[in-house]
C-alpha cells in the first residue's frame, strides 16, 4: 500500500519534473523567437544601408553582403540631411522644454490653486482631447496660414507648445502629491510661484521625466504636422519630412540603401534615449495607462 | 477676517490665471480655434490657396457630396470608410490580445531576461511611423524577407506575395477558394449598391496591400499595448494569486477568473485607444501607397487629406473629418457599452 503510494508519487515527481524541464525551454524559444521578430528588422535594415544598391536589387531577402559600402551615407550629405536632423532637433528640444515648463505651470494651478473657473478650464481641456488630430488637419493650416505662420520655423514649435495631454497628466500627479510641505511653505511665507518651483516641482520629477520623454518622442518622430506646414521651404524640412518627401521623389526608382540609411538615422537617437532611460520610457506609458 | 479671506481668494485667482496664460494663449489659438474652423471650413468651398475670406458659404453641400450624392467622392468616401473599418477590425482585436497574453507572460515572477524582452518588444513604439514604412516596404516586396520567411516556415508552401501591389481581398481570396467568385456570385451582389460601393466590394474584406500595413501596424504598436496591461498587473496583489492556488485554481482559470476581470478598465482603455488610433491611420498609406493600388489602401485620413491639400478641396477635407469625428465618437461610445455591459462572471 505504502510501496505503491510512493512508487506513484515518485511517478508523479518523475513526470512533473520533465514538465518542468521542457516546458521552460519552449516557453523561452518562444520570448526569444518575438524578441527576434521585433529586432531583426531594424538590424537588417542597419546593414542594408552599408550594402551595394545592385546587391540589394538582386536580392533585396539576404541579411548579408558579399561587399559594404558607406556611399548611402555619403549621397545623404547631398541630399541635406544634415540640416534635417538640425530642424528635428531643434524643434523637439524646443517643443519639449516649453511643454514642460507650461503643461508643470498649467497643471499646479488647476490641481493646487483654488480660483474661480479652475474646474471649467480643465473639462474643457480635458474635452478637447475627445477631438481626434486628424479633425484639426485642415484648419490648423488655415490658422496658420492667416497667421503668415506657414513655411516657417513659428508654424512647425508654436502649435506644438501646449498638449492637454500634457496639462491633464501634471495636473493628476500634482494631485497626487501631499500639500503639507506646501501648507508649511506657504505659512512660511513663501509666495505661489516659490512653492511651485521650490517645493513642489522637485517632487513631480517623475512626472516631469515622463512628460519630457513623451513631447520629445512625439516631436522626434511628428510627420503629419510639418506635412502640411512646409509647403515649399526645404530648409525647413524636418527628418520624418524629409524621408518621406525623398521617398516620394525617387518614384519607382527606390534607393533602398539610401532609404534605409535615413531611417536608421531617423531612429537611432530615440534608440539611444530609450536604451539609457528605459525605465522611464516604461513608466511614462504606465502613467498614461492608469491615470486614464 | 472676512476681508482677508476675500484678499486670499483674489490672490488666488490672480495666480492661478496667471500660471494658466502662457498654456492658454497656445490653446486658444492653436487647439480652441481650429476645432471651432474644422465646422466652419466644412460649410465653406474653401480651396486652400486663396485668402480664406474669399470663399463662398456652401451650407451641407459638402456632407451631401460626400455621403448622399452619387459620384467619385462618394464613392472614395464609402471605400475608404469600408477600408478603415476593416483595418480598425483587424488590428485592434490582434494588438489588444497579443498584447494581453505577451504582458501575463513576461510579468511571471520568476522569468528571466526580463528587461531584455520588455525593451525588444517595446522597441518598434519608439521609432518613427515613416521609417518603419519604408523598412517593411522593402521587406514586403515580393522577393524580399517576408516571402522568404513565410515561405521557409512553410516549407516552400508560400507562394510569394507581391504584398503592396495586391489589391485582392482576403475574403474574396477565401470565397473564391469555395469557388464563389464574381462571377458566380447572385448578380445583386454586383448590382446593388450603397454609397457607389457594390455589396460584393463592401465584403470583400481586407485587401492584401492594407492587410501588410495591417500586420506592420499591429507589429509596430504592440509594445505600447503589452506595457500598458504590464503595469496595471503589476498592480494586482500577488496574494490574489496565492489565495487561488491554495483553492486549487489552475494557472488557466486564474487568469481567467481573476486576471480578465481585474484588466477589464485597461482592455477598455487599449481598445481605445486603439480605436482612435487605427481610425486615424495616415503616415503608413502616405509613405507605402498613396491609398493604392485600386484604392484598397485609402483611408479616411488619407483621405482628408488628399481631397485637402491634393485635390484643394478643404471643404470637402474638412467635411470628411467631421464626419470621421462622430464615427470615432459612435464607436468609442459603442465600445464603452459593450466592456462595460458585459455581466460578471
Amino acid at each position: 500500500m505504502t510501496a505503491a503510494t510512493n512508487a506513484t508519487t515518485a511517478a508523479k515527481a518523475d513526470s512533473g519534473g520533465l514538465k518542468r524541464r521542457i516546458v521552460p525551454i519552449v516557453s523561452y524559444g518562444i520570448l526569444f523567437l518575438l524578441a527576434a521578430m521585433f529586432l531583426y528588422p531594424f538590424l537588417y535594415a542597419v546593414l542594408t544601408s552599408f550594402k551595394p544598391l545592385p546587391i540589394i536589387a538582386a536580392d533585396p531577402s539576404k541579411l548579408l553582403s558579399p561587399e559594404w559600402t558607406a556611399d548611402a551615407y555619403r549621397q545623404l550629405r547631398g541630399i541635406g540631411v544634415t540640416r534635417w536632423a538640425f530642424n528635428s532637433a531643434f524643434i523637439a528640444v524646443t517643443v519639449t522644454l516649453v511643454t514642460v515648463a507650461f503643461a508643470s505651470l498649467a497643471g499646479f494651478a488647476l490641481a493646487r490653486i483654488r480660483f474661480s473657473g479652475s474646474r471649467v478650464l480643465l473639462n474643457g481641456i480635458i474635452g478637447t482631447m475627445m477631438v481626434p488630430g486628424i479633425v484639426l488637419l485642415i484648419p490648423m493650416f488655415l490658422v496658420l496660414k492667416v497667421l503668415g505662420l506657414v513655411d516657417t520655423y513659428g508654424g512647425l514649435i508654436l502649435p506644438k507648445l501646449v498638449t492637454a495631454y500634457g496639462i491633464f497628466l501634471m495636473t493628476q500627479f500634482f494631485k497626487s502629491v501631499p500639500v503639507e510641505l506646501e501648507e508649511a511653505a506657504r505659512i512660511d511665507g513663501a509666495s505661489i510661484f516659490q512653492t511651485y518651483y521650490r517645493i513642489v516641482l522637485p517632487l513631480a520629477q517623475a512626472a516631469l521625466i515622463a512628460l519630457t520623454i513623451a513631447t520629445f518622442q512625439g516631436s522626434w518622430n511628428e510627420f503629419q504636422h510639418p506635412l502640411i506646414v512646409i509647403t515649399v521651404n526645404q530648409d525647413l524640412y524636418t527628418l520624418p519630412l524629409g524621408l518621406a518627401l525623398l521617398r516620394g521623389n525617387m518614384g519607382q526608382n527606390l534607393q533602398w540603401n539610401v532609404l534605409m540609411a535615413a531611417s536608421m538615422l531617423t531612429t537611432l537617437p530615440m534608440a539611444l534615449i530609450f536604451l539609457f532611460l528605459q525605465r522611464y520610457f516604461i513608466q511614462g506609458v504606465s502613467y498614461g495607462g492608469v491615470k486614464e | 477676517m472676512a476681508s482677508g479671506i476675500k484678499q486670499q481668494e483674489r490672490q488666488n485667482t490672480i495666480a492661478g490665471w496667471g500660471f494658466m496664460v502662457p498654456a492658454l494663449v497656445i490653446f486658444a489659438i492653436f487647439v480652441v480655434l481650429p476645432i471651432i474652423f474644422s465646422v466652419v471650413v466644412s460649410f465653406t468651398n474653401w480651396n486652400g490657396i486663396s485668402p480664406p475670406s474669399q470663399a463662398d458659404f456652401v451650407g451641407l453641400e459638402n456632407y451631401k457630396r460626400v455621403l448622399i450624392q452619387s459620384g467619385i467622392t462618394q464613392t472614395d468616401f464609402y471605400t475608404a470608410l469600408k477600408n478603415t473599418t476593416y483595418f480598425a477590425l483587424f488590428v485592434v482585436p490582434a494588438q489588444t490580445i497579443l498584447a494581453l497574453v505577451m504582458a501575463v507572460v513576461i510579468n511571471q515572477q520568476r522569468l528571466r531576461f526580463k528587461q531584455f524582452f520588455r525593451v525588444s518588444y517595446y522597441f518598434p513604439s519608439i521609432t518613427s511611423s515613416i521609417a518603419i514604412s519604408l523598412l517593411f516596404m522593402l521587406m514586403y516586396q515580393k522577393d524580399g524577407v517576408i516571402n522568404n520567411f513565410l515561405s521557409t516556415i512553410t516549407f516552400g508552401l508560400w507562394p510569394p506575395v507581391p504584398w503592396l501591389n495586391d489589391p485582392r481581398g482576403l475574403f474574396h481570396i477565401i470565397l473564391g477558394g469555395l469557388g464563389i467568385t464574381v462571377q458566380t456570385v447572385p448578380s445583386f451582389m454586383t448590382t446593388v449598391t450603397i454609397g457607389g460601393v457594390t455589396l460584393w466590394n463592401w465584403i470583400s474584406g481586407p485587401a492584401v496591400s492594407l492587410l501588410a500595413i495591417i500586420i506592420m501596424n499591429t507589429w509596430t504598436t504592440i509594445g505600447t499595448m503589452m506595457l500598458i496591461f504590464v503595469a496595471a498587473l503589476q498592480d494586482v496583489p500577488l496574494q490574489v494569486y496565492e489565495a487561488a492556488a491554495i483553492d486549487g485554481a489552475t494557472a488557466w482559470q486564474a487568469f481567467r477568473k481573476i486576471t480578465l476581470p481585474l484588466l477589464r478598465p485597461t482592455t477598455f482603455f487599449v481598445v481605445t485607444l486603439g480605436l482612435i488610433g487605427t481610425f486615424q491611420v495616415f503616415d503608413q498609406v502616405y509613405v507605402m501607397s498613396s491609398g493604392g493600388p485600386a484604392k484598397t489602401t485609402l483611408t479616411i485620413a488619407y483621405l482628408v487629406y488628399r481631397e485637402g491639400f491634393r485635390n484643394t478641396a478643404m471643404g470637402i477635407g474638412a467635411a470628411i473629418a467631421i464626419v470621421l469625428f462622430f464615427i470615432i465618437f459612435a464607436v468609442t461610445m459603442a465600445q464603452r457599452r459593450i466592456t462595460e455591459g458585459k455581466p460578471e462572471e
